[in-house]
């Protein structure tokens, strides 16, 4: 009885937030589709530049923004995070692993908006004292990485200390080097909490939009190398929302839908690996 | 451990958390007005709030930030008390009711250690439409390159500094964009190259912080309270409250509070020019 019960409130909780979701994106399509009656969808890729006052909407310098941003920021940060779980698993003295994973755990809960004042005041002076203008894709790839590090080695720790002590005890009974172990058991063994640690990371580099406001000086432009400016379709909705009327609304709830469908396929790459993985 | 599951203490927390946010949404409801808008207007607001709800108990007052248009549009479309708008109204936004609390200018901005100290408006149209790209241009150290920091469009204090050059937005070339006034200070603030313009309220402000920045003469003129007030600084503006209908109950209460002696020092005492 109470067991049928709790699960009843198990699934409409359960319910509720799949309805949530379901209901913003409803909500988005909705807000989007007046104005791609009225706006042929190429347009947002082959207008002269982005002024939505003037009726042009090309989004795509800062569609190339986010996904540079994203691809930039995992690049950094997926193999530090899993050179750290590694060593805090296998490698790290005990004292050091409690302080490691306390450290990283402040790091994961860190509100984006620090990472965001630190890089605006301490990182863009630095990179400007080298290449001008400071404000660029560069910064905001340095600060998104340190963002995602924490996120991508609390995964792929966690992936590490559920793998079956036997695997470890197997390795050892053969006589296997540490790195041997590590490289050839190991790490094939938590392939599937690597791509989840690394599609959460993905995830919250491309919705981050504060911190990357922040710190890449938002021009509209395809950048021409790691040092020029850019603009994110984050932080391009958090500039012009609070005054976008009409179809310069649309345009930026078009811009939503996109960033709602790159997550969506996001997490069907990760859904691919992992069932790839389990076939083999 | 099964009973720390048990359906009847899960229903029984779901109405103990669901009483508490009722009442505490209600226990409110005294007094609660919600200013949003200019980021130039909102710490003058947020510190005359401050000072408004110590001399009212029970009266609560928000200020969120988002730009002069978010002002407007909140307000036309209801969602606001008191719109902040830090220029005057355009014609097709008549309709609202404009209460001027304060005048501020448009400051330029560079770091401290730049040595130039002052710009006519020409030389501002060359470093805005790109056509200056080095300080020695314009009689700063030659070699270093300018580096132009423009507002977000929607914001008023670009609109004005725009109308002053006679610029549109498109003609600026600008190598970094900002959001309110603070990230412009903190910009300019961390590159020794950088140009910029913000409120000269906040700038003042910033200064006496220590903040690492320079408010250069412009045509001439000094952005100093005293010039604003006699009118000889070439760009200034109004800083406004506006209400969809004429400001009444609660709302002219801190109007009249804002004109009181104790609201004419709160705004000097932030860098800007009481209205009296």
């Amino acid at each position: 009885m109470t067991d049928r019960l709790l699960t009843w409130t198990l699934g409409a909780a359960t319910l509720m937030v799949a309805s949530l979701i379901a209901i913003i994106a409803a909500f988005l399509l909705n807000e989007s589709l007046g104005m791609l009656n009225r706006v042929e969808l190429g347009r947002f890729f082959t207008d002269s530049g982005w002024s939505p006052t003037m009726s042009r909407f090309n989004i795509l310098p800062m569609i190339v923004a986010s996904v540079l941003l994203m691809a930039g920021a995992v690049i950094v940060a997926a193999p530090l995070a899993i050179f750290t779980a590694v060593f805090l698993r296998f490698y790290a003295p005990s004292p050091v692993i409690d302080i490691g994973r306390r450290i990283i755990e402040v790091l994961a809960a860190m509100p984006s908006v620090v990472y965001g004042l630190w890089g605006l005041v301490v990182l863009v002076p630095i990179i400007a004292a080298w290449q001008q203008p400071g404000a660029s894709l560069m910064a905001g790839i340095l600060v998104l990485s340190l963002m995602i590090f924490p996120t991508i080695t609390i995964v792929v720790h966690s992936g590490l200390a559920a793998m079956p002590r036997h695997y470890i005890e197997a390795s050892q009974a053969l006589a296997m080097s540490r790195a041997y172990m590590v490289r050839q058991v190991v790490l094939p063994a938590v392939r599937a909490s690597i791509a989840a640690g690394i599609t959460l990371g993905a995830a919250r580099a491309i919705g981050e939009t504060m911190a990357v406001m922040m710190v890449t000086g938002n021009i509209v432009a395809v950048p021409g190398d790691l040092f020029d400016p850019v603009r994110a379709l984050t932080s391009n909705i958090a500039l012009e929302m609070a005054y976008a009327l009409g179809d310069h609304r649309g345009a930026l709830y078009i811009s939503s839908l996109l960033l709602l469908s790159i997550v969506i396929l996001l997490v069907l790459i990760n859904e691919f690996i992992v069932s790839n993985k389990l076939e083999h | 451990m099964q009973y720390l599951f048990d359906c009847r203490r899960i229903t029984a927390l779901v109405f103990v958390v669901s009483w508490i946010g009722f009442s505490a949404s209600h226990a409110s409801d005294k007094l609660r007005l919600l200013a949003t808008g200019s980021s130039t207007v909102a710490p003058v607001m947020a510190e005359l709030a401050r000072k408004y709800e110590q001399a009212h108990p029970g009266a609560r007052i928000d200020v969120q930030t988002g730009g002069s248009s978010r002002g407007v549009a909140d307000m036309i479309n209801g969602l606001c008390d008191m719109g902040m708008v830090s220029r005057d109204l355009k014609p097709s936004e008549r309709v609202l009711h404009a209460y001027t609390i304060a005048h501020d200018g448009i400051a330029v901005i560079t770091h401290r250690d730049n040595p130039v100290d002052a710009l006519d408006r020409i030389q501002l149209i060359k470093i805005y439409r790109g056509e200056a790209r080095d300080w020695g241009d314009v009689g700063g150290i030659a070699g270093v390159p300018v580096v132009v920091v423009n507002k977000a469009a929607g914001r008023s204090t670009l609109e004005l500094f725009l109308r002053y050059l006679d610029l549109a937005p498109d003609q600026v070339r600008p190598d970094i964009i900002i959001g309110d006034n603070q990230q412009g200070l903190k910009t300019v603030a961390g590159n020794r190259s950088g140009i910029g313009y913000v409120s000269i309220g906040a700038a003042l402000q910033a200064q006496q912080e220590g903040v690492p920045i320079k408010l250069l003469t412009l045509e001439g003129a000094k952005p100093t309270i005293a010039n604003v007030t006699a009118g000889n600084y070439p760009i200034t503006r109004p800083l406004n409250i506006v209400t969809r209908k004429p400001a009444q109950g609660a709302v002219s209460e801190v109007l009249a509070f804002i004109h009181s002696d104790e609201g004419v020092a709160v705004i000097e005492s932030l860098n800007f020019v009481p209205v009296q």
